[in-house]
């Protein structure tokens, strides 16, 4: 039964992101990132990062999609005729993806991974907010002082010029 | 699904289909939902490793981070579009190139 939920949510995953990659519709696109979004946020289940699928969720799903969803309304006109949002180097992007994915593919298939066979942990909360109280509190310091900037440079940079 | 290769497999997946969609895509926001694909594959790696490796929780750690800097990235660079779209009418990447004249 897992087994079966897990490939279907792989081709579930892969599929949409096909969607959002191709599609020439944008809008279709960005709703086609909500699928593929939950998608990870249920490999984050698998993977037993329970803590880390919740947070995909609510800041990706319910914050960068919103965002973009606001770029694309805000930037598109409602009347404009659809154009293609790709350009003409398709082939030849297809083609160096496919040769980074078939290297990657080798890599991975060839090497000998280390796999050690572990418990479920218990619980995956306290151990991450421990990590970032004690091993990690610098870089936990650095990323609030990273989002307070950015909030100022966002509202900075949209702001209209007088 | 109890396999590493598996994840590592859908990760590469997620990040060729990232890639090519900063490669080809003109519209902004389209390059903007390319580089948050390779983010999360990024980020089930990170997490894949941390659970076929011992479950130390270091990658956890770090694909929290990820997300972070995804959040703040996606804010600076929405408003960067916006600011394209004021000047030139339209957010394709290709004809913002007034710095190469």
């Amino acid at each position: 039964m897992s087994e079966l939920l897990f490939w279907f949510m792989t081709a579930m995953t892969i599929g949409s992101a096909l969607i959002v990659v191709l599609h020439s519709n944008l809008f279709y696109s960005a709703l086609a990132l909500v699928v593929t979004l939950f998608g990870v946020a249920a490999f984050y289940v698998f993977l037993w990062a329970d803590f880390l699928a919740g947070v995909q969720v609510l800041i990706y799903i319910g914050g960068i999609l919103i965002l973009i969803l606001f770029g694309i309304m805000l930037t598109n006109k409602i009347s404009s005729v659809n154009i293609s949002h790709s350009n003409f180097h398709q082939g030849i992007a297809a083609v160096i993806v496919m040769g980074i994915f078939s290297i990657l593919g080798w890599m991975i298939l060839k090497t000998p991974w280390l796999h050690i066979v572990q418990q479920e942990p218990s619980q995956t909360v306290g151990r991450i907010g421990r990590l970032l109280m004690t091993e990690y509190l610098l870089p936990f310091e650095v990323a609030s002082v990273l989002l307070l900037s950015a909030l100022i440079g966002a509202a900075m940079l949209s702001r209209k010029a007088n | 699904m109890d396999q590493l290769q598996n994840y590592l497999f859908i990760a590469a997946a997620l990040f060729s289909l990232g890639l090519f969609a900063v490669i080809t895509r003109r519209n902004a926001v389209a390059v903007l939902m390319g580089v948050e694909l390779i983010l999360n594959s990024a980020n089930v790696n990170f997490l894949a490793f941390s659970r076929f490796g011992g479950m130390n929780f270091n990658g956890h750690v770090f694909a929290l981070f990820v997300i972070i800097m995804a959040a703040a990235e996606a804010a600076v660079a929405l408003a960067i579009i916006i600011n394209l779209y004021n000047n030139y009418q339209s957010i394709n990447v290709d004809e913002a190139s007034q710095l190469k004249r």
